[in-house]
């Protein structure tokens, strides 16, 4: 069963469990997670610092070994691998002794693309993607939007279908946020790559997914999954519809409810 | 609203029990201070005059024995020793062994040190196996084996380059290792999340990013490695302008002494800007 669940998803967690050990005693990071994303598919995970997103996502992408549960991508084992997801990790980590052309064509330079095929394929996505202009500059001449679309197109252009995106935009302004998600969510349309997408940001997580998964620390855990129907393209105004709210106040309602916060405050 | 107007009475209140003149009065009025900027011409032309009135007022003391001649020498000897050390002596063929023994040094114990702190990278027990050892010879006083170096490499040239390589390699060492331990991880882990090897990620991440660390000690190793060099002389040499400045001491040659000193000092500059520039290259190079 477990085999077929595995071949119908793009990408499968089937029960993955992460416990550190501590002087303390052990330390249940993430409790047994069970997810399956389908090709193509758009999915969202918010929740509190500490409730296991980034733990999910290094074990995806094969940076550190799960305690239990294995990783399935279009049905392979692939737990403990690296190189089978594109990973756009929280800072941009753009390396300044290299230009913006040369920045994104990292990961295919990684794969042994000879390095004119790597930037021919790279320089009309760059052009088409807002960064026309930047290739040959070097990462400190740009704003905090263009380091994350450079870093966002090295992620993409590593050319795997399954992409983790852990708060690509959770270091920009309001106003550059939107421009990103806008941008994003064309990209996405475009490359119809399978998307996981860790924020903070509920608003960002509804508007930008085909279902959010809320998550509880302590361990951390996935509390609920939330589907939006909402159809796409979406507009702006459609952080407006009742719809939208609804499924804003219902994660809200998870998130602040949530038992454990409210002890760790006091 | 009562509140609010009790306590904003009782402010005023405080400010009419302060004497009214001595808040006027008390207070001095000073300005930002201002620092004017001298053309160009006219700091050189001071730094000129400085160097001139020094050396004028050196000759014109030991002309009228307010020091004393023959212990501080005089400019106009020094000059006539520099002609004849140049025209007579073998001014050149010293410089040129000094010269060598330095760079080789130079070269050998920089990129030595260098590789060696990179080599830290690849595992985190065999740094901290190894560590210990560096930080003794770190702080072991390297000249002190200047006559030991002396006894197993000879006297020519290749004793003066141990010497200098020892000094330079440690420096080089823990500096390159800083730059190691300064690496994000983060950086590796996006290589890593990339598919990366480890060769991979050495070439394209560590080393590249230690770049900046190894051309900054640079500057420090060329100094370090004439002086190693010249120690290397004093000791046991045939050559070279430690050697120069030795004998000179010894046989009360002063106008000697400072010529050699004058010669080993421009020598230095001269290295020095020429590795400020190689640094200016290289840091161009790699655009931090």
């Amino acid at each position: 069963m477990l085999g077929t669940m595995g071949a119908a998803a793009r990408l499968h967690l089937d029960h993955i469990g992460m416990t550190f050990k501590t002087p303390a005693g052990p330390f249940e990071a993430l409790a047994p997670v069970t997810l399956s994303i389908a090709q193509g598919r758009f999915i969202s995970l918010i929740g509190p610092s500490g409730c296991g997103k980034s733990t999910i996502f290094n074990i995806v992408a094969g940076l550190l070994q799960p305690t239990s549960g294995r990783v399935f991508i279009d049905g392979i084992d692939a737990t403990g691998t690296i190189g089978r997801v594109g990973y756009m990790l929280q800072k941009d980590l753009l390396l300044p002794w290299r230009t913006v052309l040369d920045n994104v064509i990292l990961g295919m330079e990684i794969q042994g693309v000879p390095l004119k095929e790597a930037r021919a394929r790279a320089l009309p996505l760059l052009r088409r993607y807002g960064l026309s202009g930047f290739e040959y500059l070097y990462p400190n001449a740009l704003s905090g939007g263009m380091r994350q679309r450079a870093a966002l197109l090295r992620t993409l252009l590593f050319d795997t279908d399954v992409i983790l995106l852990d708060e690509p935009f959770g270091a920009l302004d309001a106003q550059t946020k939107l421009h990103m998600q806008e941008w994003l969510l064309g990209l996405w349309a475009d490359f119809g790559k399978t998307v996981v997408f860790v924020t903070h940001d509920v608003e960002e997580a509804i508007y930008l997914s085909d279902e959010v998964y809320v998550m509880r620390t302590r361990p951390g855990r996935i509390i609920e999954s939330i589907p939006v129907r909402i159809p796409r393209p979406r507009q702006r105004h459609a952080t407006l519809v009742p719809e939208f709210i609804a499924i804003k106040e219902r994660c809200l309602e998870l998130l602040t409810l949530d038992p454990t916060s409210f002890s760790e405050a006091a | 609203m009562t509140v609010q107007d009790t306590s904003r009475l009782q402010g005023l209140d405080l400010t009419a029990s302060q004497p009214a003149a001595r808040s006027q009065t008390a207070r001095p009025v000073r300005h930002l201070p201002e620092q004017k900027d001298w053309p160009f011409w006219a700091i050189f032309a001071a730094q000129i005059g400085i160097l001139i009135g020094a050396i004028a007022l050196w000759q014109e003391g030991a002309d009228r024995g307010w020091i004393d001649g023959f212990f501080w020498s005089r400019p106009s000897a020094i000059y006539a020793t520099l002609i004849k050390f140049f025209t007579e002596g073998d001014a050149w063929t010293d410089i040129a062994f000094t010269f060598r023994s330095t760079i080789f040094g130079f070269f050998l114990g920089t990129s030595i040190g260098s590789l060696f702190g990179l080599s830290f990278w690849w595992s985190r027990n065999y740094a901290a196996v190894v560590q210990p050892y560096i930080i003794c010879f770190e702080s072991l006083p390297k000249l002190a084996l200047a006559p030991l170096v002396i006894l197993v490499f000879g006297m020519g040239l290749a004793s003066k380059v141990a010497i200098a390589t020892a000094l330079t390699l440690v420096v080089s060492t823990l500096t390159t290792y800083a730059g190691v331990k300064a690496l994000d991880s983060d950086g590796e882990k996006l290589f890593y999340s990339l598919g990366a090897s480890r060769w991979q990620v050495f070439r394209k991440l560590v080393v590249p990013f230690c770049l900046p660390w190894i051309i900054s000690v640079l500057r420090v190793n060329i100094g370090l490695a004439l002086t190693g060099a010249i120690v290397g002389e004093f000791i046991a040499s045939q050559h070279g302008l430690g050697r120069a400045i030795l004998y000179a001491g010894n046989t009360y040659d002063i106008a000697l002494v400072w010529v050699a000193v004058l010669v080993l000092s421009t020598l230095a500059v001269v290295m020095y800007m020429a590795v400020s520039w190689l640094e200016r290259i290289l840091r161009k190079g790699i655009k931090q």
